[in-house]
């Protein structure tokens, strides 16, 4: 921590947000903005004056609220930049000055009630995400009694209870009486594994967190009785087995089998634990602690949609960060430029944050160190000739890459630095006058012609996204998922490639049923260029009901790269369909649309 | 804009080992892709991937001309990069490559349909190929980078990411929300396996 506030070549900006950031890999431009501290955190010297006149007191955060502290405060005593902050919001007011206290006592006169936010603007070349997770809140989970009952605590409670730093002094007490617990219970998965709580991921952190704070303990005292109930214990690590096997040595036991609920025996001032023992064949029993601890997992930080949103960044079904490539590129984000390193990728220890942050450094200076790329070649192009303005395309760009002036009948241009490639704007362009290179209209309708050449009757016409539903398809394959043989695929970087007419001409051409997939509405690779594909869908389904055309020949489904299930059971499904359709429904079809003039294959 | 159909497609269709070849009868795929208009050679390879595999590509790219090729293997997710590197080397243009997705979306899918997932192969060749016949040349511009670093987040990735990148001589702007450096992990008292303090 110091080494970093102290490098010629970092530049710290604490207690500031990245407000918004534009450009592309390698010219990055970005906006932060520096909350006012209120106090000159390079006169500072964190002598403490100010703390003591402060009148106001509120919970400290940082001891996830089991002690206090003032508004005018230093996060903890070895933070970086070493220096006190007013938090604005709990001085008890600045602008006019209510108080003054603190400026009155501090003899360096570090305090500046007229500090205002700093915005800076910066250049950078690559972008590390680092965001962190968030320690899962087990209130909403009743049957553990968390906040119910005082003498259940989180792991994260408990982190603060035993440090020597913490509020305690490293007293593990219980707080229904401060007495020190003889039988401690942690209770493991408390917000993972569990599709109930919407966090089926596991934690990866916390069994062996609980591991170590079981030795905490028994160093501590070693009469204490230490009891775990886990589902697995997953020490997997290089020196986690040796550690649970210490655990396991000073006598702590591991009991397999989560609690079904925790309820408090008031007369005996403890808590009672209704477990299942599996092992004994014993049946439910009760089991009384003095104190038991929730092992509590992470999540992926509310916040992180900011930084979703500014870096055009996908999620994968757990919330966290989608990487380029599960296991050859887990460091990159598809976003180019973009590096992940820690918990805003996925569930992380130390060490494996570590390795990653090393790793996401190692490709920013990869990057960084050539001096230039290559950009993108599977961009947009306007042919000026066909324009005429109307503006549909700019409407339809999720990156606002298209500069288009209706009212002076100034055509569209696309800038090409800031095109990311999806192909939305061709697939909204009436006009023909916009290509969407490498994915042009010929390229489809020729691999239409191809796959609905011979015996189209038994095949299913799929459009898949590059991105989710391609990558989900992948992953049912390196998962052997089996399903029938009919679907042909067509590939296109975005959903929103694919133009309502590709469909007709498809149907035209005898296809029984066409699939559309792409991303999951809001995990868009193209931010929200999905969000044409769903409205587009929409309006065709309409319009094949109005041709007298089953709308269920039409399907689309949302596929993310990790679904491999769901690409699985939408193939089964979809053949259901295919079987569905005769030879007289399809020539209907095709009469249906004969007389339709199509924007494309004319 | 029409442009010119590639008239000369090179086809490779590859057994990945077992992976393909154990579902997929890859040498009638291989036969029926010759037929295919537009393609003048037809080739099986047992790894197109590996460096032999490459090699003979790059070699028929060259003796016949080839003006577009077809890899017939695994996913483009994962061997598009290598394929259009190997395209380049031999002179082509990388996008005017295309893969047609037979293992993870065909033999591995389709393992106990033989005939099935052979016939889908060959629809997948032909859809590549006929894809390929009109793919043009695309060129990448080649653009200068700012030699700074933005890190988002002053946890313990954030702070390790810093350091290295700047270490390394490169100017790096840490951004942190909160007040101090140090996320969760200042929190944290010991820390696992070696139980050392986490400040």
């Amino acid at each position: 921590m110091m080494d970093a506030g102290r490098h010629p070549n970092i530049e710290l900006l604490t207690y500031s947000d990245v407000e918004q950031i534009s450009g592309y890999v390698g010219n990055f431009k970005a906006r932060v903005r520096k909350r006012a501290r209120f106090v000159n955190e390079k006169e500072c010297t964190a002598c403490g004056d100010c703390v003591e006149v402060c009148p106001v007191v509120v919970r400290d955060g940082f001891e996830v609220g089991l002690a206090s502290r003032k508004a005018i405060s230093i996060p903890f005593p070895q933070a970086v930049p070493a220096a006190y902050l007013i938090r604005k919001d709990e001085c008890l007011g600045q602008n006019p000055i209510a108080c003054g206290k603190c400026a009155a006592a501090c003899e360096k006169k570090c305090i500046d009630f007229d500090m205002r936010d700093q915005i800076r603007e910066i250049e950078v070349g690559a972008v590390v995400v680092a965001t962190g997770a968030e320690v899962t809140d087990p209130t909403s989970l009743e049957e553990y009694g968390y906040r119910k009952y005082p003498n259940v605590i989180t792991s994260l409670e408990f982190e603060r209870l035993v440090s020597a730093g913490g509020p305690t002094g490293g007293a593990l007490v219980r707080f229904s009486d401060l007495a020190l617990p003889k039988r401690v219970a942690f209770i493991q998965c408390v917000g993972s594994r569990s599709p109930r709580t919407g966090h089926p991921y596991c934690s990866n952190i916390c069994c062996m967190n609980t591991v170590k704070d079981s030795l905490l303990i028994k160093e501590h005292d070693p009469d204490t009785e230490v009891d775990v109930f886990y589902m697995d214990i997953r020490a997997f690590g290089k020196g986690f087995e040796d550690l649970y096997q210490r655990s396991r040595g000073m006598g702590v036991r591991y009991l397999r089998g989560l609690p079904g609920g925790v309820r408090e025996d008031v007369e005996a001032g403890n808590l009672l634990l209704r477990w299942e023992n599996q092992e004994d064949g014993g049946g439910v029993e009760e089991r009384p602690y003095d104190l038991v601890v929730l092992a509590v997992g992470l999540e992926p930080r509310k916040e992180n949609e900011k930084i979703r949103a500014m870096l055009s960044l996908s999620k994968t079904s757990d919330g966290f960060f989608l990487e380029s490539h599960n296991k050859l590129d887990p460091v990159s984000a598809p976003t180019r430029g973009v590096l992940f390193a820690g918990c805003a990728e996925s569930p992380k220890d130390i060490r494996d944050s570590v390795t990653q942050a090393g790793a996401a450094a190692a490709r920013a200076l990869a990057l960084l160190g050539s001096g230039k790329i290559s950009i993108e070649a599977i961009t947009a192009r306007v042919d000026p000739d066909r324009c005429n303005a109307c503006g549909l395309c700019a409407a339809a760009c999720p990156y606002h890459a298209i500069t288009v002036d209706r009212e002076k009948g100034i055509k569209a241009k696309v800038i090409e630095a800031a095109c990311a490639g999806c192909g939305s704007c061709a697939a909204t362009c009436n006009h023909n006058a916009i290509t969407a290179r490498h994915f042009t209209d010929e390229q489809i309708l020729a691999q239409i012609d191809a796959i609905l050449g011979e015996d189209p009757l038994q095949n299913i016409l799929t459009f898949a996204c590059n991105w989710c539903s391609y990558a989900g398809g992948d992953f049912a394959g390196v998962s052997r998922m089996q399903y029938p043989p009919n679907a042909r695929l067509i590939r296109t970087m975005c959903s929103a490639r694919v133009r309502p007419d590709h469909i007709l001409y498809a149907f035209r051409k005898g296809a029984p049923v066409v699939l559309l997939s792409g991303c999951h509405i809001g995990d868009c690779h193209y931010i929200s260029a999905n969000h044409a594909t769903l409205d587009r869908v929409e309006r065709l389904w309409k319009r094949l009901e109005r041709k007298g055309i089953r709308k269920e020949r039409l399907v689309l489904e949302w596929i993310s790269a990790a679904e491999g299930k769901k690409f699985q059971e939408v193939m089964c499904r979809v053949e259901e369909i295919r079987r569905s359709v005769t030879p007289e429904e399809v020539d209907a079809t095709k009469g249906a649309l004969a007389g339709e003039k199509l924007k494309v294959g004319a | 804009m029409t442009q010119p159909k590639g008239e000369r497609v090179g086809v490779f269709v590859c057994e990945c080992g077992k992976n393909i070849a154990a579902t997929v009868d890859c040498e009638e795929v291989r036969t029926y892709a010759e037929g295919v208009p537009g393609v003048v050679c037809s080739v099986r390879n047992k790894y197109t991937c590996s460096e032999p595999g490459q090699k003979e590509v790059q070699r028929w790219i060259k003796e016949k001309a080839l003006d577009r090729v077809v890899i017939a293997a695994c996913s483009p997710r994962l061997h598009e990069p290598t394929f259009r590197k190997c395209a380049r080397t031999a002179g082509l243009n990388p996008y005017l490559m295309e893969m047609a997705n037979i293992r993870e979306h065909c033999s591995w899918v389709h393992q106990r349909e033989r005939p099935a997932a052979t016939r889908k192969a060959k629809d997948l060749v032909r859809s590549a190929v006929a894809r390929a016949r009109n793919l043009v040349p695309q060129q990448e511009t080649e653009v200068p980078v700012t030699p700074a670093a933005l890190v988002i987040g002053g946890g313990i990735a954030g702070i390790q990411t810093s350091l290295d990148l700047a270490n390394a001589g490169t100017k790096v702007f840490l951004v942190e929300r909160e007040a101090s450096l140090g996320g969760i992990m200042s929190q944290i008292d010991k820390t696992y396996p070696t139980m050392d303090c986490s400040i």
